[in-house]
């Protein structure tokens, strides 16, 4: 795996940023773009622009077929059964509210229970507690061992006999734990849970197997998967799929609309209302084929040697410590330095070319658990290299030395 | 001033070392404030005399470099100062860390301008304005005798 030929593939990295060139350590809130994705938006706007959908004319058929090709594209990398069973949204958030909303409408009774697990970002959580709210439905945390996992026995504990959902990461954005999903699907299964998985984290760094991990949903960010922004994929099994009421209602998801009487339209149109991000569909299909040039097992295995070599780099930084210690890790570093706030590390940080996140990271509940108000994010992408990991061991140092601590 | 001169300053001068830190002495007013997206608090304390003069301020709070020292200067250049002079202050500084390109008021000295306008570079980084500001929005509320927390997610 050549980086620097891979790095080559990104603009962002030709341009100086703030005087600096970019390390850019902030891959888990969202990637940057290779030429090939930029391109394509460009392309198609100038050159190929239709709606797809219901007209005739050459381009609306034109721009139909690479819309669905995309969707095949998507099935294919994660290996779904059925293309249809590949819905896009507007996002992995709005993937997410899209399974609580209609579960919590035709599935969920009073009293039911939903189990989520203390790493869970907040569009894992607050979609849930808008059932909490309006059908009475009782949220249960599984909590996280002292190295930032959660194991299936304590998922296993959390289980009780009105457990109906099990909504989970797979793939930390703090401690960077990546969760057994096979193991907690196969236990699920066996008591009639439905399994939900949040893979905003595992689309971008992990091989996806829909039909060996055999869980029911699974949520996917595409501007963290090196694709535009505007863009999410929901998976679903067809039976949920089909057995399920539609999310929203408007053009492209119906049937027959009468004074009386509507009909909704079949999978995946029923869950795809309104005009779609068109050009972000179209132009995922390059960053799908990007990361397939690479070979996701190379992605993995890229990401897997720089998150060990950073650890050990911080772990020997004096005053850095770091969140979570999982056997199986993602490619997450999160940490604090004592006596400096987060913010002021990121803010530092950046001055010196070095762009991390700082924050909660939309993780209130982990933080509160943690005691910490706030961490700093490192996270990595294909475009990395140790030597990044380096520049954000010197950064911290100069950041230290700022604060007059050793 | 760049980011790293500013918090070379401001941490030398201030979050090192911060004036008024603890709680005054019967204090007869105070307000508490809190940034949620940091985990910024601060609770400030004021004593007024009877003719409205701020003969004490402190404060207590945790938070980043820039909420403390902030806290830290403001209390300096409110002490003395009277309730309508306090917040003519407020407002002059919650405007330049907004937009305005210099502080204005009559109420503060020159050296006293000079002093707060290392708080400036902060501008450039919208997200941490609210760590520059939280502190000043809670003196308000304490001159106000509001009693309500202040929240910086729910101030303009």
């Amino acid at each position: 795996m050549n980086i620097d030929k891979i790095k080559k593939e990104f603009p962002i990295f030709d341009e100086k940023i703030q005087n600096n060139d970019l390390v850019y350590l902030d891959s888990a809130n969202s990637s940057q773009k290779p030429k090939v994705v930029i391109d394509r938006i460009n392309e198609f706007y100038s050159k190929e622009f239709s709606n797809v959908g219901r007209s005739v004319h050459y381009l609306a058929v034109a721009a139909t077929n690479l819309y669905e090709n995309t969707r095949t594209s998507v099935q294919k990398f994660i290996n779904a059964k059925d293309k249809n069973e590949i819905v896009f949204t507007k996002g992995a958030t709005e993937a997410l509210n899209l399974v609580a909303n209609v579960l919590g409408q035709n599935y969920l009774q009073d009293g039911d229970e939903v189990l989520i697990t203390e790493l869970e970002h907040h569009s894992n959580y607050v979609p849930w507690h808008f059932l909490r709210k309006s059908k009475n439905i009782k949220i249960n945390f599984a909590e996280i061992n002292d190295d930032g996992e959660v194991t299936l026995e304590e998922i296993e504990k959390k289980i009780t006999s009105r457990t109906k959902v099990i909504s989970i990461t797979h793939l930390s954005n703090v401690t960077g734990a990546i969760l057994p999903i096979k193991e907690i699907t196969e236990l699920a299964h066996s008591k009639g849970i439905i399994v939900v998985v949040d893979g905003c984290q595992g689309a971008p760094h992990l091989r996806l197997d829909m039909q060996d991990l055999d869980c029911d949903f699974y949520a996917i960010s595409c501007h963290k998967m090196y694709g535009p922004t505007g863009l999410g994929v929901l998976y679903g099994k067809k039976k949920w799929l089909e057995e399920l009421p539609p999310y929203q209602g408007g053009g492209g998801m119906i049937n027959e609309v009468k004074k009386d009487r509507i009909s909704y339209g079949d999978l995946p149109n029923k869950f795809e209302a309104g005009t779609m991000a068109t050009a972000q569909v179209i132009a995922f299909d390059q960053s799908i084929k990007f990361l397939e040039r690479i070979g996701i097992d190379n992605v993995v295995k890229h990401e897997a040697d720089l998150v060990e070599y950073g650890q050990e780099l911080l772990q020997k930084n004096n005053s850095v410590k770091l969140i979570g210690n999982p056997k199986n890790k993602g490619g997450v570093l999160s940490f604090t330095i004592e006596g400096i706030h987060p913010h002021d590390v990121a803010n530092i940080l950046d001055e010196d070319g070095v762009a991390i996140r700082a924050g909660h990271h939309c993780c209130q509940i982990l933080h509160d658990k943690l005691n910490i108000p706030a961490s700093s994010r490192a996270s990595v992408g294909v475009y990395n290299t140790r030597e990044d990991l380096d520049k954000l061991n010197d950064a911290i140092n100069n950041c230290k030395k700022i604060f007059n601590q050793k | 001033m760049n980011l790293k001169e500013l918090y070379q300053e401001i941490i030398l001068e201030h979050g090192k070392n911060p004036r008024n830190l603890g709680k005054t002495d019967d204090f007869n007013k105070d307000a508490k404030g809190h940034n949620p997206l940091c985990g910024d608090n601060v609770h400030v304390y004021l004593k007024l005399n009877g003719q409205k003069i701020v003969e004490d301020i402190s404060f207590e709070g945790s938070g980043c470099a820039i909420s403390m020292a902030s806290a830290s200067i403001m209390t300096d250049l409110i002490k003395g100062k009277n309730e309508h002079e306090a917040k003519e202050i407020v407002e002059d500084f919650l405007g330049m860390i907004k937009e305005n390109p210099k502080l204005n008021s009559e109420n503060l000295k020159e050296d006293e301008k000079t002093k707060l306008m290392c708080l400036s570079g902060v501008k450039k980084y919208p997200m941490r304005v609210k760590c520059a500001t939280l502190s000043w929005h809670t003196l308000v509320s304490a001159i106000d005798n509001t009693q309500e927390e202040i929240n910086t997610e729910r101030l303009d």
